[in-house]
């Protein structure tokens, strides 16, 4: 590269390169500078919000400990807090997003990715990510004068009378709850999977579906049995990152949920998640420890995200680089 | 034609089929929003939505003129934070870094992207809403403007990476010198991209509401200042929902259908700016 000479650290002169003070006298080394602190503060920002989350959550993890997690008693009036029925709700509220995501998301990526000619591709990845753009108070709104009205009216009422020996389905129907909220996160991350799944499709190499059709595999065959394999990896990666996302989410999932610590095997009852309770109690939060829980929560919600986003990463590098290699997996 | 194949190539017709209704149906969400939110908020939405404050409880009539404001303010206030920030580091990226150091800071940018926003929140109130001992526009602020930094960076390095080389090695062939070449070659070549990050991030933080629950916190007067709590759209949509009166639900719509579409007219720009040609030149 031409460049190399001048963007050697400014340890001093390189010979055959322009002096130090020279440099500095056009502004290179200032604008080095200038721009080196501003990438810094990148950095101390992100330490900076991690130590606070540490530190501010350090009564509550010397008190509590690993029950932290193990406890199902979330209660401020004895200072007693157990953190396993917002775990339990963020669980649940994704699994049952991740159930019907899944399968919406990777069909819609497959058209986009395979059959729909590029314009029409295109124009619907555009619409996508309108949808993606919209922000989630936006779905909490829709979900509690849409969502919720449905859910109680038909919805959970049909599920009762059909599924109704299955634990998940039993007990009262208030409209809001798990069932809802995980509704609600289904078609929050629908958009993400999309996304993320057409890029991955997209770049399985053209002759991995040409040999499959060659050989006779109908459209479909060559799709379901060859390309998706191929991008297998990285369309877990979309899923990993769609999931970070439901964990994280919180305005959409705080407005449906019901607001209840409550750990049931039904779908209908009203719970809360780690983010709900968050959002919810934390302007309410008298006394140090009630405070400190709720921001190991919050450390508890960023380890997890942190874990979800970076397996995504992984998942998603291997699959496009293999993806843009000669084509030979 | 024998069984086997008609059933294969119907298993093949009704499984494409099938993920052409799938995305069908995620596309025909954004329109059925887009739908819900015109038909509901149109009807709600009128003059005193924007110049008015919101009444006492019991009263109807009344609007959001100081969500509107605050809302502004707040968003000045993050992108005075986040766009500095995201542009300049992404030059420190593309063009003077190189190996450990970028390495870092591209790692710190990707990690702070990941954080959910509520726990951007947290720390926006550990950090600020503390030390001034009260919920601020400041701190609302500052929450959004940390959000804002690595969408603009990460894009706009990306958009400067793209810059054709020749174009650098051209400029510096005519004695220019780093800084200049960037300043008059890169950044210029480059800014249709860059424009497009910078709208992208603040069409991504217009709509957040999580983080400032507790930094802004809400406020149902005038904010005077910047070191008072104030409302904001998003946040006066979220307690406006979930109030049990009909006309806050009514006005919840009318403050939807404002954001959403402030936030979709944003995208659509900022979409239109890099197709009307190419991001950056092609070498």
């Amino acid at each position: 590269m031409a460049t190399t000479t001048t963007t050697v650290p400014s340890a001093g002169p390189v010979a055959g390169s322009r002096s130090f003070l020279s440099r500095l006298r056009d502004g290179d080394e200032i604008a080095r500078l200038i721009t080196f602190l501003f990438a810094a503060s990148v950095v101390l920002v992100t330490l900076l919000l991690v130590f606070e989350l540490w530190q501010g959550s350090v009564l509550a993890r010397h008190k509590f400990g690993f029950d932290f997690f193990l406890t199902k008693v979330w209660d401020p009036v004895f200072d007693q807090f157990g953190a396993l029925p917002f775990i339990y709700g963020t669980m649940v509220t994704s699994v049952v997003a991740l159930l019907i995501a899944i399968p919406l998301g990777i069909g819609a990526a497959i058209f986009l990715a395979e059959l729909a000619p590029q314009k029409i591709s295109d124009t619907l990845q555009f619409f996508i990510d309108l949808l993606a753009a919209v922000p989630s108070v936006i779905y909490g709104l829709l979900g509690v004068f849409i969502v919720i009205p449905l859910m109680r009216e038909y919805i959970q009422p049909a599920l009762k009378t059909t599924f109704g020996f299955l634990p998940f389905f039993q007990g009262p129907v208030y409209g809001m709850g798990f069932l809802t909220a995980g509704i609600v996160l289904a078609i929050m991350i629908i958009p993400y999977i999309i996304s993320v799944s057409r890029e991955i499709l997209l770049s399985v190499p053209r002759d991995q579906r040409e040999a499959a059709l060659a050989l006779g595999a109908t459209r479909w065959e060559s799709t379901w049995k060859v390309v998706v394999p191929f991008a297998r990896t990285g369309i877990l990666g979309s899923v990993f990152l769609a999931l970070a996302r439901a964990v994280g989410e919180t305005m959409a999932v705080t407005m449906v949920i019901g607001n209840a610590p409550t750990i049931s095997a039904s779908l209908f009852s009203p719970g809360d998640s780690i983010a709900s309770v968050i959002a919810n109690q934390f302007t309410e939060a008298t006394g140090d420890l009630y405070l400190q829980s709720l921001i190991e929560l919050g450390l508890v919600l960023f380890l997890l995200t942190f874990i979800l986003n970076g397996l995504a990463r992984l998942l998603i590098l291997v699959t496009t680089q293999r993806g843009s290699g000669t084509g030979l997996a | 034609m024998n069984s086997r194949l008609r059933w294969r190539k119907f298993v093949s017709n009704f499984m494409l089929t099938m993920t052409g209704i799938c995305a069908v149906v995620a596309v025909s969400v954004l329109f059925f929003i887009l739908g819900y939110l015109v038909y509901h908020g149109g009807t709600s939405i009128n003059w005193n939505f924007f110049t008015k404050l919101p009444t006492p409880v019991g009263e109807t009539g009344g609007g959001m003129a100081n969500a509107i404001v605050g809302s502004a303010k707040l968003l000045l206030l993050a992108s005075l934070i986040g766009v500095p920030i995201g542009f300049f580091g992404a030059i420190y990226l593309s063009e003077f870094s190189g190996g450990t150091v970028a390495f870092i800071v591209r790692y710190a940018a990707d990690l702070l992207n990941g954080v959910p926003s509520i726990v951007i929140g947290i720390f926006a109130y550990d950090f600020v809403v503390l030390p001034f001992k009260h919920f601020s526009t400041f701190a609302g602020g500052f929450a959004l403007g940390l959000m804002m930094i690595p969408i603009t960076l990460r894009s706009t390095e990306g958009f400067l990476h793209a810059v054709p080389r020749e174009l650098r090695e051209g400029a510096m062939a005519l004695g220019a010198s780093k800084s200049r070449t960037i300043a008059t070659v890169i950044v210029p070549a480059a800014y249709r991209g860059i424009l497009t990050a910078m709208l992208l991030a603040f069409a991504r933080v217009a709509g957040e509401t999580a983080p400032l629950l507790f930094t802004s916190f809400g406020n149902r007067f005038w904010s005077p200042g910047w070191n008072q709590p104030t409302a904001a759209l998003p946040e006066m949509i979220f307690r406006y929902a979930l109030a049990p009166y009909e006309d806050w639900h009514r006005q919840a719509w009318a403050a939807g259908l404002v954001l959403l579409g402030l936030i979709l007219v944003v995208n659509i720009i900022a979409r239109g700016i890099l197709a009307r040609g190419n991001a950056v030149p092609r070498s």
